[in-house]
């Protein structure tokens, strides 16, 4: 299983670096940054996970044979870091985006040529 | 047998993405990355991260899917 | 068409990198990585936490989560920088069709529940799964919830303002005091550990997560309501 997941992953970053680079419309580009996001996360996590394991979190096992029973806790913290700064960081671009169509009334990159010469 | 929903819960994430980048529709690309982010958070869950699947629906399939909307709304808005 | 030949040989490219990659990647059967051990095995007795998750994203790693809150209050920042509203620019008097009464009269049952589930979990962060994001996070699903259902409902900048700037010096003061009473910065052992899996247990770690909950909800909610305002572009 963790094989098919890591391959998901490295799939969805394929596709997302596909999305941002052949694509021409702005809000395309941030949801091919999102869909690479999410897979780097998938991933991550899946680097993480051991066989046969449970989740990190000691209700029912007890916490001598914790180390014995649960998957790798530390990039499952990443990840949780890292899902939140996606956010923020797609409103922030998706806010640009929204600025660049007030100023130029359109969302095609080609059109946005000032910094060309 | 949780193989086999690791395998279309997969599928159905790359269709998604597929769909994300390939549909000329913004409205059906931004359902479409709610989905991938919705069945991966599926996948976490598989992986034993409870946490992190919680985290990425809430944040990842709830609030990012309604920003983009918000956006969509505000370009159509200033295009008339 | 030159243009798709470099995309198409980027791609190959990094695939060829993620198959070299996966080619040593085998599922392990045993925890291997040492720091991830560390943290599985001392969580317990070091600070207290039942969510293993929990005690390093609040304490052993607490200055990353400093630093990403500053990350979400700059993003929020700057949104609200950028997208300014000036008083004349609101459009008060646009025609909008009322909302279903469905939703009106259903969002008022349903929003103090989404509350009082976003407040549950940043609560019970260090014994179940979720904590201060995720309960943030619903919390500013709970305020979309009411802006749907009432389009003209504004997000009271005073109150984020208030909200997010007082759980934001909670967070910085329970970690200095972690520094001043106990080993290190964020340290949650200044306050008892008390008995392992029970609500007041971890020292101060629950604590610090229903700061990081309120903070990041204000932050989410601001963000949200700063990006769906209607916004009269002739004045602007």
């Amino acid at each position: 299983m963790g094989y098919i997941i890591i391959i998901t992953g490295f799939l969805l970053v394929l596709i997302g670096l596909w999305g941002i680079l052949s694509q021409k419309n702005l809000i395309k580009i941030i949801l091919g940054f999102t869909i690479f996001d999410t897979g780097i996360n998938v991933v991550m996590v899946s680097i993480g996970y051991v066989k046969g394991k449970t989740a990190p979190i000691l209700d029912i096992i007890s916490a001598k044979d914790a180390l014995k029973s649960v998957v790798d806790p530390v990039p499952q913290a990443l990840v949780l870091t890292s899902i939140v700064i996606g956010l923020g960081v797609s409103a922030l671009m998706l806010v640009y985006a929204i600025k660049l169509h007030h100023d130029k009334k359109s969302l095609d990159i080609n059109n946005f040529k000032d910094l060309k010469w | 047998m949780i193989v086999a929903i690791a395998i279309v819960l997969s599928v159905l994430t790359l269709v998604g993405a597929f769909m994300t980048i390939h549909s000329k529709k913004l409205s059906i690309a931004v359902i479409s990355s709610g989905l991938v982010s919705l069945t991966a958070s599926i996948l976490f869950l598989l992986l034993a991260a409870p946490d992190v699947a919680l985290t990425e629906a809430s944040i990842g399939s709830g609030l990012t899917t309604i920003i983009f909307f918000y956006a969509l709304n505000k370009i159509r808005q200033n295009h008339d | 068409m030159i243009k798709k030949i470099l995309i198409i040989g980027l791609l190959a490219g990094v695939g060829l990198i993620f198959f070299n990659l996966l080619q040593v990647y085998h599922v392990p059967t045993e925890l291997n990585n040492k720091l991830g051990a560390y943290y599985a095995e001392n969580a317990a007795t070091q600070v207290g936490a039942a969510n293993i998750i929990s005690a390093i994203v609040v304490t052993y790693r607490g200055f990353d989560t400093l630093g990403e809150v500053t990350i979400l209050f700059l993003a929020a920042s700057i949104i609200s920088f950028v997208l300014k509203v000036r008083k004349e620019d609101i459009v008060s008097d646009r025609f909008t069709s009322p909302n279903s009464e469905i939703l009106i009269y259903s969002s008022q049952i349903i929003v103090p529940v989404i509350f009082l589930v976003g407040i549950y979990i940043f609560i019970n962060g260090h014994l179940t799964p979720g904590g201060g994001f995720q309960g943030g996070a619903v919390i500013a699903s709970g305020v979309l919830l009411m802006m749907l259902a009432n389009p003209s409902m504004k997000v009271s900048h005073n109150l984020v303002a208030f909200v997010e700037s007082i759980s934001g010096i909670a967070f910085v003061v329970l970690g200095v005091l972690g520094l001043v009473l106990a080993g290190g910065f964020l340290d949650n052992r200044f306050l008892p550990l008390g008995e392992f899996g029970t609500m007041l247990s971890a020292g101060a770690l629950p604590l610090i997560y229903i700061f990081i909950g309120l903070k990041v909800g204000a932050e989410l909610s601001n963000i949200i309501g700063t990006i769906s305002y209607n916004q009269n572009e002739k004045n602007s």
